[in-house]
């Protein structure tokens, strides 16, 4: 286990690496001269140099490359050009709002994608079975800058149950966690009723259900422990996933995370600032998977670290 | 299983018939745009901002006065033209990458493999934003930033399945007839892998039209005045209010296009390898 441990924590580093020379070099695919288009076409000439040389510009690429690794080893990300403050600083003020968003999201998807799952697959081929796997299909295709206004009109604009936008009391994270959650919950039940599909047809289900046990104490207590284990595995990659899905959901609902300070820094032209917010995805994103890595093997005894 | 065969399993999968009547109209609605389009998608009216459905403007027009059905339709053409470039040319990509490092291992194996690890290190359509945000807003950017995201998964699948395909025996003959490496990779072992890559190509293509949609509505996707189903979505959200309408055509235009071709995918699987259970591949 322990050199497993090691052995994942170690690939992780050379994916780091990469993601972070990635995000270094997109700087370099600017057409034209990224510092002038941060400043505009009708900035002065000492302007522009200035910011040139704050931003490291004027050196070698190999120089502004190691000093990009450097700062980013002491958490250093450069300074935002249209906040004036530290990119990281900005980032952390953000963070919370977006993994908030993100782990509701989850525990939203779950909760509604579990029982659902469960109901089809106890009857495959059933009409409810059809009828909700339809359901799931219809939801994964929803887009959610369509299934995001949608929501907006019926509870905020018609019903006016909830609000329309913002970052506040629990109401305020209804429609945009629903909104987030939508799909990865449909994504979800499909996995939930293929894997349940699956265990009930294995030989320790015949036994349990020959020992006379109820056929709830067979699916939940039995079938669905089983089932639940590539569902972990899911919900850990497609935590990436919602944070990638957050920068639109967070668009639509003004919702003050990470996601929307992209989008936001995107349309500044602020370049260290969509660096900064792309490493803060990306990392995440890695992070997350390799604690699904690690979590697989604890929850599955089965599965042999080598 | 032959092209025709495939075609007649289509026919028989309710998910496959579905997902192609659809998405034929769509084609069919990309192509014939300019006969379907009572106006000029682009052509404004000022006067007659805003106004809700009815018999001259059976969606509505928008805050320039334009006529919402002909943006719609002139939509699907760019909808349908990224979809299919981008499906097209990253499932070449990545049929070539994924054979050529799946066929001869080694470095290039090695290489691409890394390259695989960073670019998925990346969620979805992340990286795609990124590209376009530092290239800049573009078509032909927005289709070359899609593709540099979009050949990976074609690239894994394939090698995956060379790797496991270039063992077996009709392989084994056709090397020691002195068949050629070049000859034993297109006239054998792609012919052979090519079911998977239909279902990835239907789903890439619903993902495909995602992305556009989902780019354009941030405002990273195609540049005005082309109407972009996303980019209507985007300008229709500051109406929410007073014209819902702004945004319900061009949603249920993205909505239809993303299940038809999800339904194809999932068709084309069930048809395809019936042992396979519906998954998580579907595109979102």
């Amino acid at each position: 286990m322990r050199s497993f441990l090691l052995r994942r924590l170690l690939l992780t580093v050379p994916v780091l690496l990469g993601v972070v020379t990635l995000v270094f070099s997109f700087i370099h695919l600017v057409p034209g001269d990224p510092v002038q288009i941060m400043l505009g076409e009708g900035a002065q000439a000492a302007d522009v140099e200035q910011l040139r040389r704050k931003l490291g510009l004027d050196q070698p690429v190999l120089v502004q490359y190691g000093r990009y690794i450097w700062d980013l080893l002491h958490g250093r990300l450069g300074t935002s050009f249209r906040f004036g403050e530290p990119v990281s600083q900005i980032i952390l003020s953000r963070y919370p709002a977006t993994l908030q968003l993100a782990t509701l999201s989850l525990c939203f998807g779950a909760s509604l994608a579990i029982p659902v799952g469960v109901l089809a697959a106890a009857r495959p081929g059933s009409w409810i079975d059809r009828l909700l796997t339809s359901a799931t299909l219809l939801g994964i295709s929803l887009p959610n800058f369509v299934s995001g206004p949608a929501a907006i009109i019926l509870f905020s604009v018609v019903l006016g149950w909830l609000p329309v936008s913002g970052r506040g009391g629990p109401a305020h994270f209804v429609l945009p966690a629903v909104t987030l959650g939508a799909s990865l919950s449909a994504i979800l039940t499909r996995m939930v009723r293929a894997g349940m599909i699956e265990e009930l047809q294995e030989e320790y289900v015949k036994t349990a259900r020959s020992k006379g046990l109820t056929e709830t104490t067979v699916l939940l207590k039995h079938a669905l422990r089983n089932s639940l284990i590539p569902v972990v595995t899911v919900l850990g990659l497609q935590f990436g996933t919602l944070l990638a899905g957050a920068i639109i959901t967070e668009t639509i609902f003004a919702w003050p995370g990470v996601g929307r300070l992209t989008v936001q820094a995107i349309n500044s032209r602020d370049y260290p600032l969509v660096q900064g917010c792309l490493l803060a995805i990306a990392f995440t994103y890695v992070t997350v998977n390799l604690l699904t890595d690690l979590a697989y093997g604890l929850l599955d005894p089965r599965i042999k670290y080598r | 299983m032959n092209l025709f065969a495939i075609l007649r399993a289509v026919g028989s999968n309710r998910l496959a018939l579905f997902g192609t009547a659809a998405g034929t109209l769509l084609i069919l609605v990309a192509l014939l745009a300019p006969v379907l389009t009572p106006f000029a998608f682009e052509s404004q009216n000022l006067p007659l901002r805003l106004r809700p459905p009815s018999a001259a403007h059976w969606f509505g027009t928008d805050e320039l006065g334009r006529d919402i059905l002909s943006r719609v339709v002139y939509g699907t053409r760019i909808s349908m033209s990224v979809g299919f470039s981008v499906v097209l040319v990253s499932s070449l990509v990545g049929l070539l990458a994924g054979s050529l490092a799946g066929y001869y291992g080694g470095w290039f194996d090695e290489a691409l493999m890394r390259i695989v690890d960073i670019l998925l290190a990346f969620p979805g359509i992340l990286l795609a934003i990124a590209l376009v945000a530092f290239w800049g807003p573009g078509l032909e950017k927005l289709i070359f930033a899609l593709v540099s995201v979009g050949w990976v998964g074609y690239a894994r699948l394939v090698r995956g399945q060379i790797l496991k395909v270039r063992e077996l025996d009709f392989v084994r003959a056709a090397r020691s007839l002195g068949a050629s490496n070049a000859r034993i990779i297109l006239r054998h072992l792609i012919p052979n892998i090519i079911q998977p890559i239909l279902v990835q190509a239907s789903i890439g293509m619903a993902g495909a039209i995602l992305a556009e949609a989902s780019l354009s509505f941030l405002g990273l996707g195609v540049p005005p005045p082309l109407p972009s189903w996303g980019a209507m979505l985007n300008d229709g959200r500051s109406h929410l209010f007073d014209a819902p309408y702004l945004v319900l055509f061009p949603g249920a235009a993205t909505m239809l296009a993303v299940l038809a071709f999800n339904f194809l995918g999932d068709g084309l699987r069930e048809v395809l390898n019936p042992r396979l259970q519906s998954g998580s591949r579907i595109a979102r």
